[in-house]
């Protein structure tokens, strides 16, 4: 089936079998591996990539469902060889070990950042209406989503709390 | 040129030592950081080669012989290449070090989900649907998989008995008498197994994703029957391990078979179900810990009994008394274990075998022996320290608990807290302190590695090492650039590929103290070569900023080497420096909890670590390994259950959504403080192993903290909601 | 996934005539997809509902209608719904996580199949998947399963967050047939027991679709969702318990509880609200209402642990909206 994506800016026209998952498109059709595959069903966060401004799982939709749609991956997060603040601030901070749920720790960073100043609630969120403040019990409500068997938990964390002062 | 080291003893005075305030044990940057938060590091599976095929495992649905009934009909699907039932495809995992084919065969299913198939197509897609459609029937055979129905292994128990135990026991003033379970637990490396095969001629390229290659080489060959020279495999990048990529598994060898029949390259990646199933699970353990002490919580006697579990033919039982042995002294001892066979997946090792389940069961009777004498957590411990190792009275090689326990104490902030249980409250919230000892036994293993000077000045480390995310590539480059006076910048690493000489592999924390000793010794060669060509004692050589300096002699590396390269080979073996002394890693873990009294829920909120793990070598990737190791500690606490279906022993709950590996809301920010201990008897890098401490003694420090704050003693892993509701209010 | 053919028309009229036997309708697919992959659902066709314009939330006279492929983010992000209905706002934040939200559905989520793991693994017998082929759960492992509603044939437990503040909010589903018809119901008629058929979970008729959910205006003003879990986020319920309350001098005027992680279906028990309502609030009333609720639990084997922390979940809740 015929299907467009737009990824990091760059546009495909691809052939799918309907059953190719978006992560599968990206990694073994675009060759685009930066988006891991942890466990093929929505439950690790390793293939976050962000679709249309939305941090979503690759693995539990389909390519093309995406037809014309908007991604940005891990590896569209640098401005050339300058990295973003939050790649950067992992570096410093070490929010890192094996490096396979990375990708999807900093996808989901990059547009979670966007949702507290957007005023989106979390479960943790003490007013549902109101200003949202980026505190340590929010930001690791909201990347709960991401698993690292590492456990570098607090270097992500760290990391995420200066990238969002810039 | 290789220079052979053997660690017999704490002299290595012809061997140049490290600097204090040198490169080594920098705060410094993750080497291989930048591809991995750009997504430039390929892992196993991201190798695509041209004409990929691709395949797709098929398991057991139950146990004992395996009809398959429709295989003809699968093969003939439309894009389906092969399906491959083959009596050299393994059974299970090989055991770490193993270096030969684990249990092979496809016949008889030994565990529910043993693969028995692999189907193989031009898509992943329609490798899996066939895999699916494939109809496998068990004749249903009636073996044990629970531990209370299995039968002891006689080669595989293990007892040591000191003094008169049962006697110290009947005669205590003050005994604990109790009996701990510990659940079967998982790896869970995010990345899932995964492997790439690509023959040429009689000589197959693996990409795989694997901890320990100079072994795992062996293993292959041996399983597909050929000579280990005619196998490469490749490793640069391994998405987490934790023991669960020690040997090889089943992809490897199915993806190697199917790539010879059908000519082209084919993948396989374990389905994350499968991840749970093939590999090696930690056992179950069930553990009876007797303490013998007088009013003032002097021991006079400990008991540690355990039941352990594992598949018919793996020699793995878990080492669940290692630190039962040294870490606390006592006239009396008894240590022993059992082993019975289930027909469960095979047990291996995971993080930390032994300590990781065998401390945390121990450290909890501790905290009951606390209790019961009313001593502070802190100061029992302090009084029960050993002088030498208690069973075998050889000294300890650096012996840094008493250190770690004080100064743990300080950093956490122990003084104000109440000795009794259910002393504060906030709101719903119950609020307790806890603690524990952490130690884990320090071990070095075979190890090679090759140093390249490059006529430009540059070194570029080889080794087959793995960098599972412990952080091999920063710490080799780190060692290298001090050996030979070089810039970090100006030091390549390459890893992970049998085609260079054989590291240590990762696993069992002997990676970087035994990799990195033969970097050490390899840039050492080389120092001695540019030594004579400065016409000097090597002993007399500086190296530094590029430059060689003798006396007043200072020549720049470039110049000296005149355009030739110099090559330096390293080789460490362990030597009898672990008959002569007991070498182990110390640790004491803190934390504060809140319980909450009406759901029973557990949340962690502050937890503190002091270390003593040798020299350390980064202290930024260090750090990050003793704050992974506390994090699975919080996770054998509190939410980490493999369950097994009591009728065929199959994993209930293999998957992610199921098993709970602790999520970022689980965890607090963990404050670790690393102790400076240069252990003269670990070579010249004096450096130990830290992947593993952590985990060793973390999860008792949660539980202990549980009984402080709301008066519940967990003595059955994990500390879910429902096993605290019946002690609150 | 067994191969299928792919849909995706952009009327209700065209998906609706697009579906025969065998088709699914596919809206995030968070939870759909997961279960092709694993062969547990294998529909021949999908039908892609995301470009139908089912993506609004709008008021209606006092409640307001939510369209089926709102995104779970963008109905607990709704300033109505917050400011309104906050209980589902926050049982829609308690579930999943962030990128699943992101993808996941208002219908869907109504429709998500539970997460008994031998209804997920093909090679268990399981009467939900495959009727008559038995029920392994039963005399195996429980932990996350129903202790209310259940039969001899399933004890498979509703797993959703959602559905238990809209059983609480007095839901309606609007459902659209083939031949342009729309009908409403209620979730109590929504929602099927297993009794023999657990296969067969809703009274949605194969060919229906449906359009939106309907909330009217809420039954109280005070409203709380409280879930318990095994870890502190990204995990199913082991109990929930949704409350929508109005307090009137002191008494409690009316009272709508729903309860997850231990029902069949997103539960509630008319009983329990029954017994709330003109009284005022006091522990024993609240011990009382908890006996009510778990009269009739089948607490098999690993489940005992669920009456008494639905117990305790649903006292702490009423303490806090009546305090």
């Amino acid at each position: 089936m015929q299907t467009t994506l737009t990824v990091n800016g760059t546009r495909h026209q691809l052939d799918l079998d309907p059953r190719v998952t978006l992560l599968d498109a990206l990694r073994d059709h675009l060759c685009l591996t930066g988006s891991k595959k942890g466990c093929d069903h929505g439950q690790c966060g390793a293939c976050t990539v962000i679709a249309d401004g939305r941090r979503i799982n690759a693995c539990l939709t389909l390519a093309v469902m995406h037809d014309g749609a908007e991604l940005v991956t891990v590896e569209g997060l640098a401005d050339g060889e300058s990295l973003s603040p939050l790649q950067q601030a992992f570096l410093d901070h070490d929010g890192m070990q094996c490096g396979y749920c990375t990708p999807g720790q900093l996808c989901s960073a990059t547009a979670m950042l966007e949702e507290v100043r957007a005023g989106r609630a979390s479960h943790v969120t003490g007013e549902l209406e109101g200003e949202m403040r980026l505190t340590r019990e929010e930001i690791t409500e909201r990347m709960s989503g991401n698993l690292c068997r590492c456990a570098c938990y607090s270097g992500i964390v760290a990391a995420i709390e200066e990238a969002a002062t810039k | 040129m290789t220079l052979d080291y053997q660690i017999d003893g704490p002299e290595n005075d012809d061997l140049a030592k490290p600097s204090q305030d040198g490169v080594i044990g920098a705060d410094m940057e993750r080497r291989d950081g930048r591809s991995k938060v750009t997504g430039a590091a390929r892992y196993a599976a991201e190798h695509l080669p041209e004409g990929l095929l691709h395949g797709f495992l098929k398991r057991a649905p139950g146990l004992g012989a395996v009809r398959i009934e429709n295989a003809e009909e699968v093969r003939a699907m439309p894009g389906v290449k092969l399906v491959l039932r083959d009596a050299r495809m393994i059974r299970n995992a090989a055991q770490g070090t193993a270096g030969e084919a684990p249990v092979q065969g496809v016949e008889t299913a030994d565990y529910v989900g043993q693969p028995v198939a692999l189907v193989v197509a031009e898509s992943f897609e329609t490798a899996w649907h066939a895999a699916n459609r494939l109809k496998v029937s068990c004749n249903g055979a009636s073996l044990p998989v629970l531990p209370e129905n299995g039968e002891a292994d006689d080669d595989m128990q293990e007892e040591s008995v000191t003094g008169e135990p049962e006697a110290a026991f009947a005669e205590a003033e003050v005994l604990v008498d109790e009996t701990y379970t510990t659940p079967a637990l998982t790896s869970a490396a995010m990345e899932p197994h995964a492997a790439v095969a690509e023959w040429d001629g009689d000589h197959i390229t693996l990409h795989a994703s694997l901890q320990m290659l100079r072994y795992n080489r062996d293993e292959l060959a041996d399983s597909l029957g050929i000579a280990s020279d005619k196998v490469r495999l490749r490793a640069p990048f391994v998405g987490g391990g934790f023991g669960s990529k020690l040997g090889i598994s089943a992809e490897c060898v199915a993806a190697a078979l199917a790539a010879r029949e059908l000519g082209k390259p084919v993948r396989v990646v374990q389905h994350r179900r499968q991840v749970f199933e093939v590999n090696t699970r930690r056992t179950e353990t069930r553990q009876r810990i007797r303490l013998a002490a007088g009013q003032d919580g002097k021991l006079t006697g400990i008991g540690h009994e355990a039941r352990l579990s594992n598949l018919p033919g793996e020699a793995f039982a878990e080492p669940v008394l290692q630190g039962s042995y040294f870490t606390y002294a006592a006239p009396h001892r008894l240590l022993r274990s059992e082993l019975v066979r289930l027909n469960r997946p095979a047990a291996g090792s995971v993080r930390a075998p032994g300590e990781a389940v065998g401390v945390t069961a121990f450290e909890v009777a501790m905290d009951e022996l606390a209790q019961k004498t009313g001593l502070d957590p802190v100061e029992l411990r302090l009084r029960n320290l050993p002088e030498t190792d208690p069973v075998s009275d050889t000294p300890f090689s650096s012996h840094r608990l008493a250190d770690c326990l004080t100064r743990g104490r300080d950093s956490f902030g122990w003084q104000d807290r109440p000795t009794q249980p259910r002393q504060h409250r906030e709101g719903e919230w119950w609020i307790g302190t806890g603690m524990a000892a952490a130690v884990r036994v320090n071990m070095v293993m075979d190890a090679e590695a090759q140093v390249r000077l490059t006529p430009e000045g540059r070194a570029v480390v080889e080794t087959d090492m793995t960098d599972i995310g412990t952080g091999s590539y920063s710490i080799l480059g780190q060692i290298a650039a001090e050996g030979l006076g070089l810039a970090v910048q100006d030091v390549d690493v390459t890893l992970g590929d049998t085609d260079l000489p054989p590291g240590s592999g990762s696993g069992g924390s002997v990676g970087a103290a035994s990799t990195g000793t033969a970097v050490w010794l390899a840039c050492e060669e080389i120092r001695r070569h540019i030594a004579g060509l400065m016409g000097c004692d090597a002993s007399d050589l500086t190296l530094v900023d590029g430059f060689a300096i003798c006396g007043n002699s200072r020549r720049s590396l470039v110049e000296l080497l005149a355009g030739e390269a110099v090559s330096g080979r390293g080789k460490l073996e362990p030597g009898e420096a672990l008959e002569k002394v007991r070498q182990a890693t110390w640790g004491a873990v803190f934390s504060e909890v809140a319980v909450n009294d009406i759901t029973g829920e557990v949340r962690v909120r502050r937890m503190h670590g002091t270390f003593a793990v040798g020299r350390v070598l980064n202290q930024r990737t260090a750090r990050s390994q003793a704050q992974g190791g506390m994090a699975w500690g919080l996770g054998l606490a509190l939410t980490e259950n493999m369950t097994h279906d009591r009728r065929d022993g199959h994993i209930v709950n293999r998957d992610l959504a199921e098993y709970h590996v602790p999520v970022h809301a689980d965890v607090p920010h963990l404050d670790v403080q690393l102790l400076e201990d240069a252990d003269p008897w670990a070579g010249p890098l004096a450096a130990k192993g830290i992947g593993e401490l952590g985990i060793c003694g973390s999860g008792s420090a949660i539980l202990n903290a549980i009984h402080h704050a709301c008066g519940v003693r967990v003595r059955d892993l994990p500390a879910t909601p429902d096993r605290l509701l019946a002690g609150l209010t | 996934m067994r191969p299928f053919d792919y849909h995706r028309p952009d009327t209700a009229e065209a998906a609706l005539n697009d579906a025969s036997d065998g088709t699914a309708f596919i809206g995030g697919g968070t939870n759909l997809l997961d279960l092709m992959k694993l062969e547990v659902m294998t529909p021949d066709r999908l039908v892609d509902v995301n470009h139908l314009g089912l993506n609004r939330i709008e008021e209606t006279d006092d409640g307001i209608e939510i369209g089926a492929t709102v995104r779970n983010s963008d109905l607990a992000d709704d300033a109505r719904i917050r400011r309104r209905w906050p209980v589902l706002s926050r049982a829609l934040l308690a579930g999943a996580s962030p990128q699943l939200r992101n993808t996941a559905t208002t219908a869907g989520n109504l429709l998500q199949r539970t997460r008994c793991p031998y209804f997920q693994d093909i090679d268990a017998a399981c009467n939900k998947r495959d009727p008559g082929s038995g029920c392994a759960a039963v005399g195996g492992e429980l932990r996350n399963h129903a202790v209310l509603g259940t039969s001899e044939h399933c004890i498979a437990l509703h797993p959703s967050d959602m559905a238990v503040a809209m059983r609480a909010l007095d839901a309606e589903v609007v459902i659209r047939g083939s031949g342009g018809s729309t009908r409403t119901t209620g979730l109590p008629d929504f929602y099927r027991l297993p009794g023999e058929t657990p296969h067969i979970e809703t009274t949605l008729e194969p060919g229906e679709l449906i359009t939106a959910i309907r909330l009217p205006a809420p039954p109280g003003d005070r409203q709380a969702y409280r879930k318990v879990r095994e870890r502190a986020s990204y995990a199913f319920a082991l109990v929930s318990t949704a409350a929508v309350l109005r307090m009137e001098n002191g008494k409690i005027a009316s009272a709508a509880l729903a309860f997850g992680g231990v029902g069949t279906q997103p539960w509630r028990d008319a009983e329990v609200d029954t017994l709330l309502r003109d009284e005022r609030p006091s522990n024993a009333l609240f011990d009382k209402a908890g006996e009510v609720l778990m009269r009739n639990a089948e607490l098999r084997e690993g489940l005992e642990f669920k009456k008494p922390l639905a117990q305790r979940v649903l006292k702490a809740v009423l303490t806090e909206v009546t305090r």
